[in-house]
């Protein structure tokens, strides 16, 4: 910033930071416009969204709120609201009592095999299993079907535990010490000691759990086959958006046939994304701190 | 030697800490005495016994499972129990009638992913390290981070519904090339090129953070020196800048390269249909058809080897490669 004044503006330098910023506003609406169309054909008039061509701006005619009035009523979207809610929470305390366990055991203890171990699991970075092996040994597990299948398989992994660790190795011996002179076992020694300095690390791991289960449809998709009741969001907004899907759900609560259909679709976008990009520009210097901390790592 | 622990372990000022843990470095982390290590920090070696538990299920378990991918899998007899056919199951995939279609889909994609999306974060990252206007700089990566916050399922789901007869893409392409809108997906060859645009929007602003960050830590003196060397900004962005972030871009250079065969299953069994089946199918997304919904485990999972197999290669090369090139590499 300092440094900008010692420069005398050279005409391509001015060229260059106009093409930089008609560029980057031009990223920008990219990445706007798209939500803003679903925003305003969710309230368009449902006749004219239907033979409405190209990107809506406006609400079309007059603002109509139907269409939320229809996806308030809609039980399947709001039963996966609160699945990936359920899935959501489950998987915060399993990966965050999972990896907390892990990054300890990898940095605190001073025993012999410690690294040894911790190049084990990090080869299942270089190869693995794929896809039907793993569903495989869920199956075997007898988790299919289950709330389990969901939660359990992923909930560790190997960059959490190597951001986790190098967070907890930045903590001196002398507390974990001092604390066990006190009379303190391990799990204090974790979850009361250790775990309250490395608060950052922990959130940047806690919101990464929760997007990308919030994100997640492929486990439902593989593993939920029988168990409809249990899809999380992402299925039932698949299965409201995707013609391919929607014939197999013909028995849908929502009557497609309907003028609305299409509002229906973009009113269902609405109300499962918003809340996360809501949430979004608060917790963006989480995931900034995230990206950063893995790539030093890494 | 037990012996000797013992009297070790009454002095606390010495090799051992009250707790029994050992401090000191080096040789003298070795447990002389394992069963004794265990007993005194028995809590710490069932919480690793827990971890290790875990992946041996989850990642190492798959990997003696891929054992079925040379028998005639049966989920009855188990995978111990079922015949064992040798390479049947990969001849099957490479004399199929697929194997052309997914092998080049797969590669066009990877490639076009690569060759696109790799230096588009880094170019956005470097324009938008050009700006100095802070709110304008801070606005447009707010919102440039966005969509990568918008689940496959929708953001696929918007791609589909844009590039459809009507939809706004395909109303813009349309106009630009004086046709009429019809479904771009279905189009020969389209399919690679939406998959790709539309992971851009996606990850641009996204991918960009690491290289925005590493942007920031460059040494403020080397511009300075640059510049008392006559250097404009335009030689200072080629000489200075680049070569700092370089190591950053080797590293996620490596990284892809490892991936740039496994293409996701999930955004294009999002995106594709039976009538681009031609241009969209790829390894991942019919290894799902194969093994999930027609339950043939044998060959999905020999297509499934076949495939990790090359990405471990790619990834064991560029990173052998890059060692000797530029003297970075992951491991």
């Amino acid at each position: 910033m300092e440094r900008s004044y010692k420069y005398k503006t050279s005409p391509s330098r001015v060229i260059f930071l106009i093409f930089a910023v008609l560029l980057l506003v031009l990223i920008g609406l990219a990445c706007l416009l798209p939500l803003w169309h679903v925003i305003m054909a969710s309230v368009s008039d449902p006749t004219a969204l239907n033979v409405s061509k190209g990107m809506i701006l406006y609400p079309l005619k007059k603002a109509d709120f139907h269409a939320y009035k229809l996806i308030l009523q809609y039980q399947k979207l709001w039963r996966g609201y609160r699945n990936t809610i359920m899935y959501c929470a489950l998987s915060c305390v399993i990966t965050g009592v999972m990896t907390v366990i892990a990054g300890y055991v990898f940095s605190r203890n001073r025993f012999f095999f410690r690294n040894t171990f911790m190049l084990i699991i990090s080869f299942t970075m270089l190869f693995n299993g794929g896809m039907i092996p793993t569903y495989m040994v869920i199956r075997k597990l007898h988790m299919l079907d289950t709330v389990w299948a969901i939660v359990v398989p992923g909930c560790l992994s190997v960059f959490n535990i190597l951001i986790m660790r190098t967070s907890m190795q930045g903590i001196s011996d002398a507390l974990e010490e001092a604390a066990r002179l006190d009379g303190a076992n391990d799990f204090i020694i974790m979850f009361r000691i250790i775990l309250p300095l490395c608060k950052a690390t922990f959130a940047v791991v806690m919101l990464f759990t929760i997007v990308g289960q919030w994100n997640n449809f492929m486990s439902a998709l593989l593993y939920l086959g029988h168990r409809k009741d249990l899809y999380p969001l992402q299925m039932e907004l698949r299965a409201i958006l995707y013609q391919s899907t929607k014939e197999i759900t013909s028995a849908s609560d929502v009557d497609t046939s309907s003028v609305y259909a299409r509002a229906v679709e973009y009113a269902a976008i609405v109300v499962s994304t918003l809340p996360i990009l809501v949430i979004y520009p608060f917790v963006q210097k989480y995931f900034v701190t995230g990206m950063t901390i893995g790539a030093v790592k890494a | 030697m037990a012996k000797g622990k013992k009297k070790k372990e009454l002095d606390p000022n010495q090799a051992f800490a009250p707790s029994g843990y050992r401090t000191g470095g080096g040789i003298k982390n070795v447990p002389h005495n394992l069963l004794l290590d265990i007993k005194r920090n028995k809590v710490v070696y069932i919480l690793l016994a827990v971890i290790l538990a875990y992946f041996a299920i989850f990642n190492y378990a798959p990997m003696v499972g891929l054992l079925m991918a040379f028998e005639k899998f049966s989920p009855v007899k188990g995978i111990f129990g079922s015949k064992w056919v040798g390479l049947k199951n990969f001849k099957d995939f490479f004399e199929g009638p697929y194997v052309g279609r997914l092998i080049r889909n797969t590669i066009a994609i990877g490639v076009l992913d690569l060759v696109i999306n790799f230096p588009a974060p880094i170019i956005f990252a470097l324009i938008l390290n050009e700006i100095h206007q802070k709110a304008f700089k801070k606005t447009i990566q707010t919102v440039s981070y966005m969509p990568y916050f918008i689940s496959a399922v929708v953001a696929c789901g918007l791609v589909v519904k844009f590039v459809e007869a009507g939809g706004p893409v395909s109303m813009m392409v349309a106009k630009l090339t004086g046709t009429e809108s019809a479904n771009l997906l279905n189009k020969k060859g389209n399919f690679w090129l939406i998959y790709v645009l539309q992971n851009m929007w996606q990850g641009l602003g996204y991918g960009s953070i690491i290289y925005l960050s590493a942007l920031s830590s460059v040494d403020q003196e080397l511009y300075e020196a640059a510049y008392v060397d006559g250097a404009g900004k335009w030689k200072q962005a080629i000489n200075v800048t680049i070569p700092s972030i370089m190591p950053m871009i080797i590293m996620m250079l490596i990284l892809r390269m490892g991936a740039i065969f496994s293409v996701g299953a999930d955004k294009i069994i999002l995106l594709y249909g039976p009538a681009n089946y031609e241009f969209s199918d790829v390894i991942n997304s019919y290894v799902y058809r194969m093994g999930i919904q027609e339950t043939n485990y044998s060959l999905a999972s020999a297509v499934g080897l076949f495939n990790s197999i090359i990405g471990t290669i790619m990834l064991l090369t560029t990173n052998a490669i890059s060692k000797r090139v530029s003297g970075t590499s992951m491991f």
